[in-house]
């Protein structure tokens, strides 16, 4: 019988047994001190793994570049088992922002409007399922979008190349002076344009509806229409999470690698005319080559890596930049 | 140009549920009119309906006519954004469009209307911002952000928005009610001065608002919670403070309930 009552009621004999040794230190109860030293720990652990890995590339890379005999920023090719080693990063470099641009300049007008459609115009019946099926793109993974774009995207854009050659080639960009099927940027910009649509789409859409309704009515009030209320409240208002959607939506552009590697016929070109096949990204040049790669020419392309991780945590200090530089005017007593 | 609200058979919906039920009453220009009356009893929604602004809230939907002069707002080739033009709004809570400087708030309803030219903003500003007490506290600083001044500041600031298009009504939905006694007192100074050039009405938790600003006075109630809002009376606001003739307004301007 003593034992089921102490079952029964356990807060009160225990607690003062359970406090003396956790408080023998410093603060509050075991609880407060678990916690605190959990997410100290998550802390130290992220930094710990992001220095290790920033090691890694580091220390790898700097083996590879100290016997590159080609520039390693500005040589085209990739002959890190030739012997004397020539490798270089200029058209994984340009490809791969080349790519992320296209992608970025194709999906987040879309996914803005996307979003806006989602959050502002759609009734309430037709909206759900719209977004669901938005968030549902972001869990097909790469290697089916890859597959997708290699045996449907790129026969239909032939299409489309041909199209654009024939009436746009003034513009050089679409100037197609290789011939050849669409396994080029261009197809590739459009195929990363998809796969982070739904990334941009959804934390846009987080975003617009987080707009106070009170900022919505002051622009109502003053007889703007629907779009001049969206102009006025909602999208400065989403301006600095937008830009963080794009900056995610980008991340994973530059980083991307088994859609890419599917669907380009890499070499090692540099070009603006999007549609002459060819060219290469970081990622995909990785994926292609690493298997086949020596222990140098593993290190050649861990050097490709730090590169890219660079030029990730530039981009993102960038956003940060920009949103931080907004933060005056970001609605604070909203 | 101030101009006369006429209201009649009013009933307002969220939904299914009817929240103010078949009111009527007349607005006159050049004049302000309170409404005050317990928490729940429709004064706000009512004041809602009166510039369209009722119906942008999901559910919301209204029957019956208000009159501004001789034009019905809910006429049936009314648009609601032209109404919205014409009769302006000031929140409970101060909202001055957070990105913006001060003079692109004030200028805000005017770009709306097509204007555009620099000269004549600034002119319009500068007379808004003079017409709501504000200029010369901001008058350095027209491009910093709306959302850097006090909160009585922004609420004049959203004023100052709402007269710079010249509208015909001025509606005010507890206008004070977020704000401190000398922001309070600076905002009814100015309500004073408005009621030259609009037709003012506002809603207020505070009778002693009421009995301070207003001409004519209309006390709403509600039968019991969930029932719809009904205008009790509407009459001269010192007929209504110390005669009224209903017994519930005297029960309520007394503090016997509400």
């Amino acid at each position: 019988m003593a034992s089921t009552t102490s079952i029964d009621t356990p807060p009160p004999p225990r607690a003062p047994q359970a406090e003396p040794p956790s408080a023998s230190t410093s603060t509050g109860r075991a609880g407060d001190k678990i916690f605190s030293g959990l997410s100290k720990g998550s802390g130290i652990l992220l930094l710990v793994i992001m220095a290790s890995i920033a090691g890694f590339l580091a220390y790898r890379a700097a083996i590879a570049i100290s016997k590159d005999e080609g520039n390693f920023l500005t040589t085209f090719d990739w002959n890190p088992s030739a012997s004397p080693p020539v490798f270089g990063i200029a058209v994984l470099l340009f490809g791969t922002v080349v790519s992320s641009i296209i992608a970025m300049v194709i999906a987040v007008p879309i996914a803005v409007g996307i979003a806006l459609f989602i959050s502002h115009y759609a009734p309430r019946r037709l909206a759900a399922p719209v977004a669901y099926v938005v968030d549902l793109l972001a869990a097909v993974p790469s290697i089916i979008y890859g597959i997708w774009g290699a045996l449907v995207l790129v026969p239909y854009l032939d299409g489309l190349n041909s199209w654009l050659d024939q009436y746009f080639a003034w513009t050089y960009i679409f100037d197609q002076t290789q011939p050849g099927v669409a396994r080029n940027m261009l197809t590739v910009g459009i195929l990363l344009a998809i796969m982070i649509l739904p990334i941009v789409t959804s934390v846009s859409r987080e975003v617009f509806l987080q707009v106070p309704r009170m900022n919505e009515e002051a622009a109502l009030a003053l007889g703007a229409t629907r779009w001049e209320v969206i102009r006025l409240s909602v999208l400065p208002f989403g301006r600095s999470g937008v830009i963080s959607a794009s900056m995610l939506g980008l991340g994973r552009a530059l980083g991307e690698t088994m859609a890419v590697a599917t669907v380009l016929s890499p070499n090692y070109l540099i070009s603006l005319h999007l549609l002459d096949p060819g060219g290469g990204t970081f990622a995909q040049n990785i994926a292609a080559k690493f298997d086949e790669a020596d222990e140098f020419g593993r290190d050649a392309l861990i050097a490709s890596g730090l590169v890219l991780f660079v030029l990730t945590l530039l981009v993102n200090g960038a956003a940060r930049l920009i949103i931080a530089r907004r933060k005056e005017y970001s609605g604070a007593n909203a | 140009m101030a101009k006369r609200i006429d209201v009649s058979g009013l009933t307002a919906y969220y939904g299914s549920h009817r929240a103010i039920d078949d009111i009527s009453m007349t607005v006159e220009p050049r004049s302000v009119t309170a409404f005050i009356g317990p928490s729940g009893c429709g004064k706000s929604t009512f004041l809602r309906t009166l510039n369209r602004m009722h119906e942008v809230t999901p559910g919301g939907r209204v029957e019956g006519k208000v009159l501004l002069d001789d034009e019905n707002l809910y006429g049936a080739n009314v648009d609601p954004v032209a109404v919205r033009r014409t009769v302006g709004m000031v929140f409970q809570r101060p909202n001055p469009f957070p990105t913006m400087s001060i003079f692109d708030n004030v200028a805000a309803g005017l770009r709306l209307n097509g204007k555009v030219r620099k000269s004549e903003l600034a002119e319009v500003v500068e007379k808004s911002l003079k017409g709501a007490n504000l200029w010369n506290e901001v008058k350095d600083r027209l491009n910093k952000p709306g959302s850097g001044l006090s909160g009585g500041q922004q609420q004049r600031l959203c004023i100052a928005r709402a007269i710079a298009v010249e509208p015909d009504v001025l509606l005010m939905d507890e206008p004070c009610s977020a704000l401190d006694p000398i922001s309070t007192l600076a905002i009814e100074d100015l309500i004073g001065e408005l009621k030259e050039r609009f037709t003012i009405v506002i809603v207020t938790h505070n009778m002693q608002q009421a009995a301070r600003v207003s001409d004519r006075t209309a006390f709403f109630n509600l039968a019991a919670v969930g029932q719809p809002g009904k205008l009790i009376e509407i009459d001269e606001t010192e007929r209504i403070f110390a005669n009224p003739s209903v017994q519930a307004t005297e029960d309520y301007i007394s503090g016997r309930f509400g």
